[in-house]
């Protein structure tokens, strides 16, 4: 039996659709991503945590959900927003239907949603609060929910999401690392145990002090959810650690560097979601596809007055994609280069951290 | 400047004719290069021998040349022009085969190849390299054993086991390639290949069948940025043709793990080739263990990349042309967005369904089953927001007679052996209740597609369980709408009419909406995006306020309506264009032209049906529409949109109908006095059978409305005419038979005229080669007339004119007739269409004058005394047309020409003489014509006494002859050595062929019966590849050719010089 599910935004809109997965109401800001594979990979990324996502390729669920794909222990997204979802996947890893899962995880989905109009209205007007309902519910209701959600950028969301205690994912060897959870996915970890470095994850607060008492040669600042000025703490952290040892950064990682240093970060009207986003490396002038996920970038005019400076960029918008500090082996960049979903190309980013590691060492 | 700046003056090679495997993609894509590199200012030199093409426009590049496409030609171009480039990546294997030619001739000292080296061309192409190359890549492929012998063939199937698939190397398209289950049909397939082959080479590939099929379009440039313009599925499983499979795009069962799997793949490829532009990749996957193996790699824009740059708005052609002039990808624009760069992948938020055209209507004796090998002719695009909508609009593109899936009768072998109907027959089996799972199992089709069919029988049972209270449900009927139901099938669901449907849904206020394709997804603002419809939300659309006229495509290209259509249509739009009237084009064909983003100002991507149509020009509101350009698919929508209330521009519909009507043409003709053959209108096979014998046979005999000479027949006697009829009936229930008097033994013109109203412009007479009773299309012919009398000439000039201005024609018209010769000449009618021509392209080139563009201006109002016209009778050179077939491809049928169009497309070879002309246009279609050796002649008793003198030339032209007895009896005081007959035991003709003993053969049809031993002969002709003519007009022609050939080396001249 097919329900009528809606989905409120904030600028007045409400829109019917057929409703899958849990029988519920959520609340979250509404993104849209172009990626045209890898749900199960964004659903699950923490990094969603606090949004609604919308995928902009009208079919989705097509070949179910394998728990191989997830980048986390369930689905981090507030709620799913598709034109038509998949009952009957059709994949050897399948375990089980986009729709199950939803259910599974308490999330709620709504399909039948004119996709594309809505992704042209978050385009002209940003990404906006909005609510996916799954039950019987009034318009009252669901706006009196939409004006008590809190914005996106007023919410402590990395704390949700970061491990409560630290986590020994590879025991020690040669080199070791530190992952400064912030939300991290799956596959960053796995790349990090590719490198055959021990891997430990912490929490987002952990304290300089804390890490050098661990021992390790490098720290990774993951990505992760919501707004880096809500997260002053790490700052802190990165300054000290930042004098002894190099350190790297993914995504929100990135940004909470650059704050260190004193670079500026807005909110984009939208950001960037998806796996096509060309990023130039100024160095050799190749381009690269990469994977991203974010509502925030680096002022680049904020850029100038720091330690930092800027070795990648977006072509789509001239966006800051990566940066270095001048003097300190501490790198980051804006993208996934762990991918899930998305392109390999970028793999690159973890030899050379560990190489960084390695050489900081041996100096 | 980024690019290379010691390139400045490029050769493009195009494709040739059309032919299957081998289409329209590549006038896209010659056209798209042509355009991008003159962009960058860079002098252009284009050679094509495809008259039918925008490529060979005169202003389409610096020079243009229509010459022959062999290495031999293409060297004194590059001789005489001086280039200092050469890219072969746009012209199909054609041009990868001529450069690689060309390289071995040493013609290419001082010559940049672009685009891909001639080395990784021949990486790609010899399989025994390709294997090499992927080995040391750690790339996958199915294991593959290049052999030349049989008992080589044998030793590898040993090694690899069965199936295997067996195909030759160096051809086109696959062409003479099989499978095998057991040895047996091994060595049929083997031998056959051995011969197919340029190298006389066989390749032995493991078989992986069953596999799915994908396909990845990638992008690198010299800094090795590397970009997936999209990807593809094909719906069909490994085992049948890319080409003549069902594909989808993007791919929708492949997880993000396998895509990227094959994405990391692609990209590693064509790096290690070091390709600068773009390339196509198939992979195999198998659909348990995700295992794949790289099938193919095309370095080279090909058919899948025509599809992907219209899936995705993302120009492949133009953007490789520029990157080989060392540009990179961040430095070229994203044409769409106008401002992000190149260098990204496309995202799309539709889907993408292509299905294939193909021509069984047109061989009743082929079996349709598809196979590795490709048969189709054309495809159709269609987009939609799901699968079944964009399924849906596929098969009403089509334009097969279809509104939709149709229960069609089917067994388990031919769900298991696909052919053309296959498609429908699953259809049929899911309506029929049978389960999903086995299904798959049978077709190997994903249960993922045959699950999205299901939904449809599944929607249709509901729509007939709710009845007609489903049209005042409009959140219930948006649901069909989304679903891709068509109003017409809507009605037959109901049992109701088309209109009733469509006006139920006005009432509810229920159009389409029309979105964009804009290669991103709606992430950034589209400048110049292009459209499809669908029923997502309430349409928001606002017309502009500009002058604007609409034009109507011409579909999927098939025998008897081919790019020339495509042509018209390109040149209508640019000529509104000139006029600065705003365009707005709708075709569903993704390997044309016309559904180039750039060619009008907003471009539909929609079937050509009525309620389609309508829609569109309800919403834009243009003045008025162009119908003329589109072929007969155009024209058949012609009544509904004046019925609609809309404007077709030029020819009024009444003249249209009037010249379909028989008995209003009729009346036309004798008030004109215009004489036709004698004839009579049938609705049963004894009405029939009473106008034949009235006229006396043989008549010629055709449903009355016809596309392409479709069931159009000549039958000598009441058998035969009983047999056409219970044929032809089925094929039209609702016209009746025309039963014309054949006029045999009669030479056939072709003309082309322009009509204003007032004046009239006759373009050009063509004089056909062949006989009267041949389809036009696959004639030979030549402008200006070679044999026909000054009187005859002003004569037909006069009633073209009549005939013109009589019908009210604004705009071009085509009219054939035919002289009989005996006793005294006299000049008949055949028909007449007021609507472009095929021949259109062929004349505008042949001439130096775009008549389609005018024929555009004209209707806006032109008069042709606004323009500079040439009289075709002044050219002092000779152009001639030569019509290409498809018999290679089609296993089975026979290669004797008749009323039904059999041919693909056409070549046009152009010099001072007739002789020279006809020589390069044959050389253009392949038939490579000896000046020595061994000519076989065997006619009918009919041609007996025409041969003598055909043979006394041949050997004053130092050929040996062989013939049968009977050929030989019929000449005297010419020697002339007998050979046995196939039928009469060896050694016979068959093993003359065989051992390469024939040079050329004569061979005209005896009767209608095709196993015989002309069918044979005839067969292993295309089979080998040797010359060969079934016509007596063709053999002197050829005769003239050669000796005019023998006379001094070929020459060449661009359409530049010739229009000086």
């Amino acid at each position: 039996m097919v329900r009528t599910a809606k989905l409120a935004l904030e600028d007045g809109t409400i829109l019917e659709g057929e409703g899958f997965g849990a029988e519920t109401v959520k609340a979250g800001e509404i993104v849209f991503s172009t990626a045209m594979t890898g749900y199960v990979a964004s659903l699950t990324d923490p990094s969603f945590k606090g949004q609604i996502l919308m995928s902009t390729y009208p079919l989705e669920g097509n070949y179910g959900v394998s728990s191989e794909w997830y980048q986390s222990d369930d689905i981090k997204a507030e709620a799913y927003v598709v034109r038509q979802v998949c009952y009957e996947p059709c994949h050897p890893k399948s375990e089980k239907s986009l729709p199950e899962f939803l259910e599974e995880n308490g999330v709620p989905g709504i399909s039948g949603i004119d996709t594309r109009s809505l992704t042209l209205k978050i385009r002209e007007l940003g990404s906006m609060k909005a609510v996916v309902a799954n039950t019987d519910i009034s318009d009252e209701e669901l706006f009196k929910i939409l004006e008590q959600q809190p914005r996106l950028e007023d919410m402590n969301l990395v704390e949700k999401v970061t491990v409560k205690e630290p986590k020994v994912i590879q025991e020690r060897k040669e080199y070791n690392v530190a992952v400064l959870d912030c939300g991290v996915k799956k596959n960053i970890i796995d790349h990090l145990v590719a490198q055959d470095v021990g891997v430990t994850l912490v929490p987002a607060t952990t304290t300089a002090q804390e890490i050098f008492d661990m021992d390790v040669d490098g720290i990774l600042v993951s990505s992760g959810p919501g707004n880096p000025e809500n997260v002053d703490t790490i700052q802190d952290t990165i300054r000290e650690v930042g004098q002894k040892m190099p350190i790297a950064g993914i995504c929100l990682g990135q940004q909470i560097i650059a704050l260190t240093y004193g670079a500026k970060i807005y909110k984009m009207k939208f950001g960037h979601r998806g796996s096509n986003q060309p990023v130039k490396h100024l160095d050799t002038g190749r381009v690269y596809m990469t994977s991203q996920n974010h509502s925030f970038s680096i002022d680049p005019d904020s850029i100038e007055s720091t330690d930092l400076e800027i070795t990648q960029i977006n072509l789509n918008d001239g966006t800051p994609e990566a940066i270095a500090h001048k003097t300190l082996p501490i790198r980051c960049i804006q993208y996934h280069p762990e991918a899930g979903p998305g392109p390999h190309d970028s793999k690159v980013f973890f030899d050379n951290f560990v190489n960084a590691i390695k050489e900081y060492k041996e100096k | 400047m980024p690019k290379d700046e010691s390139i400045k003056k490029v050769l493009i090679i195009g494709s040739g004719p059309i032919q299957i495997g081998q289409a329209a993609e590549f006038d896209y894509s010659g056209s798209q290069a042509c355009k991008s590199l003159r962009e960058e200012n860079i002098e252009t030199v284009l050679v094509n021998s495809n008259p039918a093409t925008i490529q060979t426009d005169i202003d389409s590049a610096d020079k243009v040349y229509v010459e022959p496409l062999t290495a031999e030609v293409v060297a004194k171009i590059i001789e005489k022009e001086q280039v200092d480039a050469l890219l072969p990546t746009m012209g199909g294997q054609t041009g990868l085969n001529i450069a690689v030619d060309l390289d071995q001739m040493g013609a290419l000292d001082g010559v940049k190849v672009i685009g891909s080296p001639v080395k990784t061309i021949k990486d790609v192409e010899d399989r025994d390299l390709f294997a090499e190359f992927m080995d040391r890549l750690d790339e996958p492929i199915p294991k593959c054993h290049a052999v030349n012998s049989l008992e080589e063939a044998f030793e590898a199937v040993e090694d690899i086991g069965f199936p295997v698939i067996v195909r030759p190397g160096f051809t086109l398209g696959g062409t003479g390639g099989g499978v095998a289950n057991n040895k047996k049909e091994f060595e049929e397939i083997v031998i056959h290949g051995l011969d197919m082959s340029f190298n006389n080479q066989v390749l032995i590939d493991e078989s992986v069948l069953g596999w799915q099929e994908i396909e990845y379009e990638v992008m690198r440039d010299k800094n090795d940025s590397c970009i997936i313009v999209c990807n593809m599925e094909n719906v069909d499983a490994m085992g049948i043709h890319t080409g003549e499979s069902i594909v989808v795009a993007p791919t929708q069962t492949l997880s993000d793990e396998d895509n990227q799997k094959l994405r990391n793949a692609s990209i590693k490829i064509i790096r290690a080739l070091g390709i600068q532009g773009g390339c196509n990749i198939q992979f195999a996957l198998h659909p348990e263990t995700r295992e794949y193996k790289v099938i193919e790699v095309n370095p080279r824009v090909s058919r899948s990349s025509a599809l992907a740059s219209k899936a995705t708005g993302y120009s492949i052609a133009k953007v490789s042309s520029k990157i080989a002039l060392g540009m990179t990808l961040d430095e070229i624009k994203n044409d769409i967005t106008k401002e992000t760069p190149a260098s990204f992948e496309p995202a799309v938020d539709y889907v993408i369904a292509k299905v294939p055209r193909w021509p069984f209507d047109k061989f009743k004796t082929s079996s349709g089953e598809l196979g590795v090998q490709m048969q189709s002719t054309g495809e159709v695009m269609s987009i939609g927001r799901t699968i079944e909508e964009a399924l849906q609009k596929a098969i009403r593109s089509l334009d097969i007679d279809q509104e939709a899936f149709e229960y069609t009768e089917y067994t388990d072998y031919d769900l298991e052996h696909a052919t053309d109907l296959r498609m429908f027959q699953i259809y049929s089996a899911i309506k029929d209740g049978r389960d999903i799972q086995e299904l798959a199992d049978i077709t190997k089709i994903s249960p993922f597609f045959l699950n999205k069919i299901k939904n449809i029988v599944i929607c249709e049972e509901n729509i007939q369980k709710q009845g007609k209270d489903v049209l005042n449900d409009a959140k219930a009927f948006r649901k069909i709408k989304q679903y891709g139901f068509s109003d017409k099938r809507i009605a037959e669901l109901l049992g109701l009419s088309e209109d009733e449907v469509a006006q139920a849904r006005h009432e509810i206020g229920l159009a389409p909406e029309y979105k964009m394709v804009d290669t991103c997804a709606a992430e950034f603002e589209a400048k110049t995006p292009y459209y499809y419809g669908t029923y997502d939300s309430p349409s928001k659309f606002k017309p502009t306020d500009n002058k604007k006229i609409a034009v109507l495509g011409a579909g999927p290209i098939r025998i008897g309506q081919g790019i020339e259509f495509d042509y018209c249509c390109v040149h209508a739009a640019l000529a509104l264009k000139d006029e600065n009237v705003e365009t707005i084009l709708i075709n569903n064909n993704p390997e044309t032209v016309s559904t180039d983003y750039d060619i009008s100002d907003r471009l539909y991507f929609e079937p050509l049906t009525k309620e389609d149509v309508i829609a569109v020009l309800e919403q834009e509101k243009p003045e008025g529409v162009i119908v003329q350009f589109g072929g007969q698919t155009s024209i058949n929508l012609a009544e509904s949109l004046d019925d609609a209330g809309i404007k077709i521009l030029g020819t009024p519909f009444e003249s249209i109908d009037m010249v379909e009507d028989r008995e209003q043409f009729t009346e036309v003709l004798n008030e004109l006095g215009i004489p036709q053959a004698d004839y009579g209108i049938a609705n049963s096979l004894d009405e029939a059978r009473d106008a034949a014998h009235n006229i006396g046979f043989p008549v010629l005999v055709r449903p009355s409305y016809v596309l392409g000479g479709r069931a159009m027949e000549i039958v000598y006697d009441d058998n035969e005419l009983e047999e056409y009829m219970k044929e032809a009936v089925k094929v039209s229930k609702e016209h009746p038979i025309l039963v014309d008097k054949f006029l045999e033994d009669s030479i056939e013109l072709d003309v082309d005229a322009l009509c204003d109203g007032e004046d009239v412009y006759v373009c050009g007479i063509m004089e056909h080669i062949e006989e009267a009773g041949i389809h036009s299309g696959d004639s030979a012919c030549v402008i200006p007339p070679q044999s026909v009398s000054k009187d005859i000439i002003d004569q037909v000039e006069e009633y073209t004119r009549k005939l013109a201005l009589k019908l009210g024609v604004i705009g071009l018209i085509n009219i054939q007739y035919a002289i009989k010769v005996d006793p005294e000449p006299k000049l008949y009618i055949i028909e007449a269409n007021p609507r472009a021509s095929r021949t259109v392209p062929f004349v505008s080139k042949a001439i130096g004058v775009p008549i389609a563009k005018i024929a555009s201006k004209i209707m806006l109002g032109a008069k042709l005394s606004d323009f500079d016209l040439v009289n075709y009778a002044d050219i002092d050179h000779v152009a001639v047309k030569e019509s290409v077939f498809p018999f290679l491809k089609i296993p089975d049928v026979d290669s004797v020409l008749g009323p039904e169009m059999k041919s693909t497309g056409e070549t046009m070879g152009i010099d001072k003489n007739f002789g020279l002309a006809y020589y390069k246009s044959q050389l253009s279609a392949g038939n490579n014509l000896p000046t020595e050796g061994k000519i076989f002649i065997s006619v009918r008793d009919l041609d007996k006494p025409k041969i003598a003198s055909i043979a006394k030339k041949a050997k004053e032209l130092g050929f040996d002859l062989i013939a049968t007895k009977g050929t030989a009896d019929a000449v005297d005081d010419v020697d002339i050595d007998i050979i046995r007959k196939v039928s009469q035991g060896s050694p016979n003709i068959r093993d003359a062929m065989l051992n390469g003993e024939v040079a050329f053969l004569i061979n005209t049809p005896s009767g209608k019966q095709s196993a015989d031993d002309g069918y044979i002969i005839r067969r292993l002709a295309i089979e080998l590849g040797i010359p060969y003519v079934t016509t007596i007009a063709a053999a002197n022609a050829v005769l003239k050719a050669i000796e005019e050939a023998a006379n001094g080396e070929l020459t060449v001249k661009s359409l530049n010089e010739y229009a000086e």
